[in-house]
């Protein structure tokens, strides 16, 4: 690979000068103290500017902590009729207008709950049908009558109660639940944290 | 006269214009000698098939690359885009089903490779002085390719995903102090929605992709550094890496390629020798249901390289949330801590011995879990439940009770013992019958929406969950369920189990409602007072059964075929969409008319039924004016009690569309429109016209 005569043969490296030399005229410790200032200013400037674009990252990228969901109210789900006094729970929906960000939707159902009316009592139960072990939807046993979770099998009785030996370290969640004159049953609609043995309502 | 010809005048030998200009590169970049240190490393020893684990990683990893980035050119991130996105991919798009089955398949690939490169880099200490940091950096490698596959499942935003990364997420919030903001920071807010999609496809097409990328460009350079970490004793004399170890990567790398090829093409294959016709979009990765929280998907569950951390929650049941915690957190972080720790415990010979048997142990006890996973999920595919059938048997006689078990065996402890563990082998078979059953649910819910999706009016910008939330097909058995079915049946009486189903039921069986052979039942007298008509409602003994029972059975009055034109005629009120009402060829126009005119005969039908202009006031028995018709059951479901329908002698039917003293009604229009067009078998059908 001999280079014609006329081309020039690029070097790759560029000779670097002896460092010594770089300090020039100054000597002692005045250099040194011009050198630190030097390093100083370098890693100050060069770390401000980068760290603005990481900072304005950062700042958005926790903008989901100060994200609330909406403070729970009652959210009407059914009639007392729809509820038969037979201690049998049953689902219903939860229907609310729901905000996603920046779509907005209305009457939308946001999740299930499980109601259940014992025998001649116009009271009814409310339990959240979200597993307290790792949020999967919880489903009714009818032949075991009992609440069975499709995930990891942990069970419930129809009152929400553990059955032992369970994954879940709590009960089912009980959802505040009126009745209002009209027969109309709502249901304070919550989330709570999964796998801890507190009920403790998400934010 | 050549281009070249100075050249070949000075130097006496002709240089090609190719050659000229790979020389000024070289001369300028030296990408002559990167090339070099690249390809002509030594391989002690020569080269090995054990070492091309690293290489097919790498294979892998660009795979990935290729097919996520040209994925992405496709894929929407947004909570009504994703789903719709990835069926367009899957479904629509030349070879998008390949590219998807590629990126999905060699996913899983990869995992079973880094198990093997982890492995070979155990057995061989290959990570002792000096190679500890590149070590470490093989794990956080690891952990950011479990992390991609992770993120990974959410993005097609279909039930599955949805509800594995929901359970994932809540686990995130078990981190001691930080667990809530991370988990909120993960999901972009407090609840699944836009943002949980837009952060799990940054965090898996951008962050862990830009770490993974640095990271590899990290390891791969140590890797040189260090060099080939090669087995003792050396079997052959030392080769270079080109040609002799690429050549092995090489092939190793081409049957990986072969393998995912071979899992995607698979059911092409069993369609083809079984003469069916192939469906390229069933092929590769699967397309659940779209998203919806308020669906409850029973089938959820983590991509099978993750199931041996799904069933290690298990494992804790009884602790509670210590339990939970341990599983979730703190024995995976301190599996990770000991194999950080591997090469200062191998530093030692027997410290090298114990990593050995740490790695084979904890890939021996991740493939228990897996299989215990699977055994739990499939096992009723292979108990045979007769052979249980004592326990539900027993289960049922004594209420579940303890103490009237133990009384039944004479409590006898090794018997009772002998019952709990039949009892378990009972529960674990319902456990998987529910499971194996809710896949097949959504299987079908899925083959649906994908129907749906491609219905020539195409998704509206509500995104697919509209269009299954507005289909009667995906609704009507909810909403009937939910709804009718605590009096309704709703089962084809000549399928079996038919009876139990009305033994069960306390009013009319639905299926195929307004169809010939319905409403043959109905004029029939061995039947309209049975469970499957009136015979568990308060018009058991009512006008109906009367007339069916007597005057039907008179042949001076009704002929058979007086009887066939009214069940004719009946079914043509109907129209059933699904051609119910036409399946019969005597439906000719002469008896429809001979039908119509019996039933408006004010002597027969028509003495009690108000049809077309026959006089017969409302409020007696139900108008059969468009009888069984949409409309018709619309005005029924909203309020049975209306005139036109059953008025006062209304046996417990609720209204359900009926707003009563300011309350909403039970069911809303929409609702009462999916029920009826259910009923009625009205619902869209790829390759048919809407009827």
């Amino acid at each position: 690979m001999a280079p014609s005569g006329k081309r020039r043969n690029h070097p790759t490296k560029t000779p670097v000068a002896d460092v010594s030399k770089i300090t020039g005229p100054h000597a002692g410790d005045a250099a040194g103290r011009r050198n630190f200032f030097v390093e100083a200013m370098a890693l100050v400037c060069g770390g401000l500017a980068t760290l603005t674009p990481v900072a304005a990252g950062v700042w958005m990228f926790l903008d989901p902590l100060r994200r609330r969901s909406e403070a729970a109210t009652f959210l009407p789900v059914t009639e007392l009729k729809s509820v038969p006094d037979d201690g049998v729970p049953r689902q219903f929906a939860v229907v609310t207008d729901r905000i996603d960000a920046w779509t907005g939707f209305a009457a939308e159902p946001i999740g299930a709950v499980y109601l259940r009316r014992k025998k001649g009592s116009d009271e009814v139960e409310a339990l959240s049908a979200t597993c307290p072990h790792a949020g999967c939807f919880v489903q009714i046993d009818p032949e075991e009558k009992c609440f069975r979770c499709p995930c990891h099998s942990s069970r419930f009785t129809v009152d929400g109660q553990m059955v032992a030996p369970s994954p879940s370290p709590r009960a089912m969640d009980g959802l505040a639940c009126r009745v209002d004159n009209n027969g109309g049953v709502a249901v304070k609609w919550q989330n709570f944290y999964t796998g801890i043995a507190e009920k403790v309502a998400k934010p | 006269m050549s281009t070249t010809g100075v050249n070949e005048k000075e130097h006496g030998f002709r240089k090609g214009p190719l050659s000229q200009l790979a020389d000024f590169f070289d001369n300028r970049t030296g990408y002559r000698a990167l090339i070099h240190e690249a390809l002509f490393e030594r391989v002690p020893g020569g080269a090995r098939w054990r070492y091309v684990w690293g290489s097919t990683l790498v294979f892998a990893f660009m795979t990935q690359l290729i097919t996520g980035l040209v994925l992405w050119s496709s894929y929407s991130a947004g909570a009504q885009s994703a789903w719709e996105s990835v069926y367009y991919i899957q479904h629509e798009m030349a070879g998008g089903w390949l590219l998807r089955g590629i990126h999905h398949v060699m996913a899983q690939a990869m995992v079973v490779l880094l198990a093997l490169h982890l492995m070979q880099v155990v057995i061989d200490g290959a990570y002792r002085a000096p190679r500890e940091v590149n070590f470490w950096l093989g794990l956080v490698l690891m952990m950011l390719v479990l992390g991609m596959a992770l993120t990974g499942y959410l993005l097609p935003w279909d039930q599955k995903g949805y509800w594995s990364t929901r359970v994932a997420t809540n686990l995130a919030s078990l981190v001691p102090i930080f667990g809530p903001s991370i988990q909120q920071l993960v999901v972009g807010g407090p609840d699944y929605g836009h943002h949980t999609l837009t952060r799990f496809f940054a965090i898996h097409a951008g962050f862990l992709p830009a770490a993974l990328v640095t990271m590899l460009v990290v390891h791969l350079s140590l890797f040189r550094k260090h060099g080939l970490c090669a087995r003792k004793p050396l079997a052959k004399p030392d080769a270079m890496f080109w040609p002799d170890q690429v050549l092995k990567d090489a092939v190793v790398c081409l049957v990986v390629m072969a393998v995912v090829l071979g899992v995607i093409l698979w059911p092409a294959l069993q369609a083809m020798l079984d003469g069916q016709p192939i469906i390229t979009g069933s092929l590769g990765a699967e397309l659940g249901a779209p998203a919806d929280p308020s669906q409850p998907y029973a089938a959820a569950r983590p991509e099978w390289y993750f199931l041996f951390l799904f069933q290690f929650l298990k494992v804790f049941e009884g602790m509670g949330a210590t339990g939970e915690f341990f599983g979730a957190i703190v024995v995976p972080s301190l599996v990770m801590g000991v194999m950080f720790l591997m090469p200062i415990i191998g530093r030692w010979n027997l410290g090298h011995r114990l990593n050995i048997v740490f790695t084979c142990s904890l890939l021996a006890g991740v493939g228990l879990l897996t299989a215990m996973a699977l055994h739990e999920d499939y096992c009723a595919r292979w108990i045979d439940p007769v052979s249980l059938a004592d326990v539900p048997a027993l289960l049922e006689k004594t209420g579940g009770d303890k103490s009237k078990i133990a009384a039944s065996f004479g409590n006898d402890a090794s018997l009772i013992a002998a019952f709990e563990k039949r009892r378990k082998k009972w529960d674990a078979f319902r456990h998987s019958l529910a499971f194996l059953e809710a896949s097949s649910q959504a299987k079908h819910d899925a083959e649906r929406a994908i129907e749906l999706a491609g219905r020539p009016e195409r998704i509206p910008p509500a995104g697919a969950l509209e269009l299954v939330r507005r289909d009667a097909l995906s609704q009507g058995p909810r909403l009937f369920a939910q709804h009718c079915g605590s009096c309704h049946a709703h089962v084809d009486p000549t399928a079996s189990g038919a009876d139990a189903q009305y033994a069960k039921a306390s009013a009319a069986n639905l299926f195929g409602f307004g169809g010939n052979a319905w409403i043959g039942g109905l004029l029939d007298p061995q039947q309209v007072a049975g469970p499957a008509y009136f015979g568990n409602t308060a018009h058991k003994d009512g006008d109906m059964v009367n007339f069916v029972t007597e005057d039907l059975t008179d042949r001076d009055v009704w002929t058979l075929e007086d009887i066939k034109a009214v069940e004719v005629a009946m079914s043509q009120e109907a129209g059933r969409a699904d051609g119910l009402h036409r399946s019969d060829a005597q439906a000719t126009v002469q008896l429809i008319e001979k039908g119509r005119s019996l039933i408006a005969d004010t002597e027969r039908c028509g003495a009690c039924h108000a049809f077309r202009e026959n006089g017969t006031a409302l409020g007696t028995a139900p108008e059969l004016n468009g009888w069984g018709s949409r409309e018709w059951l619309v005005g029924i479901i909203t309020d049975p009690t209306h005139e036109r329908f059953y008025g006062a002698s209304n046996d417990r039917m609720p209204s359900f569309g009926k707003t009563q003293e300011g309350s909403a009604p039970m069911l809303s229009r929409e609702q009462i429109d999916l029920l009826a067009d259910w009923l009625r078998g009205q619902w869209y059908r790829s390759g048919q016209a809407v009827p």
